[in-house]
């Protein structure tokens, strides 16, 4: 089991190195000159040389990479050219809300997922399977842009059950939190959740299949027992995998939520980043992205081989 | 299950796909059509029908996407206003007689601007699945053939994969700028990936079987048997394939849109439309709801397509 994980581990140092690198040359990638790009044509020479000057940019591409990569590993992720402060601080003023949102999101497409895709498999082909999986097959069809954009139009605008948009933190009291982040929940977490249906119902059936669930019906067992016990413990393993990867899209999907409902945390600052031509903020708040990514990635190959220890060879 | 396992366990299928129905297409594909039908090619069709009429999914799929692609292609035609045209006296009008789908809160009618957006999606949406397959099989057959080559680009695409696709798309488009083609350009970087691994996985495959150690005994050049006797026996997983990348870019260019980072704000997309109705939800639901049934209907019946097109394919595969 350590040696798996360790291995796990090493191997997720290049993917972290590349996606750095990858980050890096994202500025490079600019057509003509990204300063130009960053200060707009109405720069004047002295501004431009300026930015160029601060970011270094006069240096060979070679310079420029070993110092970038050092910074990063140092946790300096530059400094926001409109916000007047360091890029990981700008991060990290805006992360309780979206953490907080992908939790949520998390419970909302488990919850769901699970018990639809369960009852799903237990009653397959009847009424129930095919008005649960036409639901997902709507959930997985449409965008989360569009559902957050129905969810408020129906839930805030015309019932006025939930505010519109916008975001309280924790420290404004739980309720009043969680009453801002319900229906960006259910917006990023539905789509999930149907896809989470889907391979719910058909890892159940490909289990409830075996010849151990014959065996157990077979003993007179409950339904209830044949399907908690000897059903979803054998299909959790690989559900325990897709869960983590529905977790990393999640954190990428959080992105788009937060611009539908007004909410203040990292992804609508990649957006305001991006607008505002500030690269070094779009720089960091991509490879946090993308490394909390890899991590939840690694977290959850750790904890596959953990629960299933055939994993490690 | 692990990823890699999944990944894997997709792989080989498509690589069933392969082996099956890649042998009908270099069988019946010939290109013989200007000949009048013979008895057998009539059968051939009867046959395909025959086919599309079981596989449902093919037929509304490809129904509803007909219906979107004549009418971006006749949008000049069908449409009875200029989508960006500004008028003060009809703002916030409700659907009419005169404004189908009801105008937005600068007077530009909605129903000329979803038709249009429907153009642009789907232009988006075939140049992005077209440029990905392309790429994606070169540098899939190199990497499944060329042992050599094989640990570089490998990693290269874990390290892609490693992104989550919409987060690299926005960083892409930061640095380009909004356009049409940057979204085009950042889509396919970020959908290239995927398809390499999965021709890769199915070449590799393939450079085992008999069939290519026979066509390199008998002499022939590595770029010969890769283009005459590979590639025809990967073209059903990459038909599936198209038309997923398909889905997604068309949903991606409207996620991008929507954000600010897609399609500058003057062209009608579908994004922009909806970013631009966040407002107008209170006065003008319709401006959100236009769009938005056309988005997802899109989306819907190019998921279906390919889902139609992997049960037709490789009928093992047909979910339960």
């Amino acid at each position: 089991m350590l040696a798996y994980a360790i291995r796990r581990v090493l191997l997720a140092v290049p993917v972290m190195l590349i996606v750095a690198s990858a980050v890096f040359l994202l500025m490079h990638f600019a057509p003509g000159d990204p300063v130009g790009v960053m200060l707009g044509p109405d720069a004047s020479e002295e501004q431009r040389l300026a930015l160029r000057e601060k970011l270094g940019l006069d240096d060979p591409i070679v310079v420029q990479y070993v110092r970038w990569l050092s910074h990063v590993l140092r946790g300096d992720l530059g400094q926001s050219l409109f916000l007047d402060q360091p890029v990981t601080t700008a991060l990290a003023e805006r992360a309780q809300p979206t953490i907080l949102l992908g939790i949520l999101s998390l419970i909302v497409a488990i919850v769901i997922g699970l018990t639809s895709g369960i009852l799903a498999a237990r009653s397959r082909g009847s009424w129930l399977d095919l008005s649960l999986m036409g639901g997902a097959m709507v959930g997985i069809t449409v965008p989360s842009f569009v559902l957050g954009l129905l969810l408020i139009f129906f839930f805030a605008i015309h019932l006025r059950w939930l505010p519109v948009a916008g975001f309280q933190p924790l420290s404004a009291g739980l309720w009043e939190s969680l009453r801002y982040l319900i229906l960006p929940a259910i917006t990023l977490g539905a789509g999930q959740s149907a896809f989470l249906g889907r391979m719910t119902r058909s890892m159940m059936l490909d289990v409830l299949g075996q010849d151990y669930v014959r065996t157990a019906r077979a003993k007179g067992l409950a339904e209830q027992t044949v399907i908690l016990r000897h059903t979803l413990r054998n299909a959790f393993v690989p559900l325990l995998t897709i869960i983590g990867l529905m977790t990393a899209t999640l954190m990428s999907g959080a992105v788009i939520t937060e611009q539908i409902f007004d909410i203040p945390g990292m992804g609508r600052l990649l957006i305001q980043a991006v607008v505002r031509r500030d690269f070094p903020l779009v720089q960091g708040a991509v490879l946090v992205i993308a490394a909390v990514y890899v991590l939840i990635n690694l977290v959850v190959d750790l904890l596959v081989g953990f629960v299933d220890p055939r994993i490690e060879r | 299950m692990r990823r890699e396992e999944i990944v894997d366990k997709e792989n080989r299928e498509h690589t069933r796909a392969a082996s099956t129905s890649g042998r009908q297409i270099a069988r019946d594909g010939s290109s013989r059509a200007l000949l009048p039908p013979s008895p057998r090619e009539r059968r051939w069709w009867a046959q395909q029908w025959f086919l599309l009429r079981r596989h449902k999914q093919i037929l509304i799929g490809g129904a509803i996407l007909l219906v979107m692609v004549l009418s971006a292609v006749l949008a000049a035609v069908i449409t009875t206003n200029s989508p960006t045209l500004i008028n003060g006296y009809v703002r916030l009008r409700a659907p009419n007689e005169y404004y189908f789908f009801g105008t937005d809160n600068q007077g530009r009618d909605v129903y000329s601007r979803t038709v249009y957006g429907a153009r642009l999606s789907l232009q988006v949406g075939f140049l992005t699945s077209a440029l990905t397959i392309v790429a994606g099989t070169f540098v899939g057959m190199i990497a499944g053939y060329y042992r050599r080559t094989e640990g570089v680009i490998m990693r290269i695409t874990d390290g892609m994969m490693a992104f989550p696709g919409i987060i690299l798309a926005i960083g892409i488009m930061a640095v380009r700028g909004p356009s049409v083609s940057n979204v085009v350009i950042a889509l396919t970087i970020v959908s290239t990936p995927r398809v390499v691994r999965l021709v890769r996985s199915v070449v590799m495959g393939l450079r085992e079987s008999p069939m290519v150690e026979a066509a390199i005994a008998t002499g022939n050049t590595n770029s010969r048997v890769l283009w005459r006797h590979v590639l025809p026996n990967i073209v059903s997983p990459l038909i599936v394939q198209a038309s997923f990348v398909f889905a997604e870019a068309v949903l991606a260019e409207a996620a991008l849109s929507f954000l600010g980072a897609g399609a500058p704000p003057e062209i009608p997309s579908w994004g922009n439309m909806l970013a631009d109705s966040k407002n107008l939800l209170r006065q003008a639901p319709w401006t959100m709801f236009f769009p938005g049934a056309a988005l997802a209907l899109t989306v819907f019946a190019l998921n279906l397509l390919g889902d139609g097109l992997r049960d037709l394919l490789d009928p093992r595969l047909r979910q339960r």
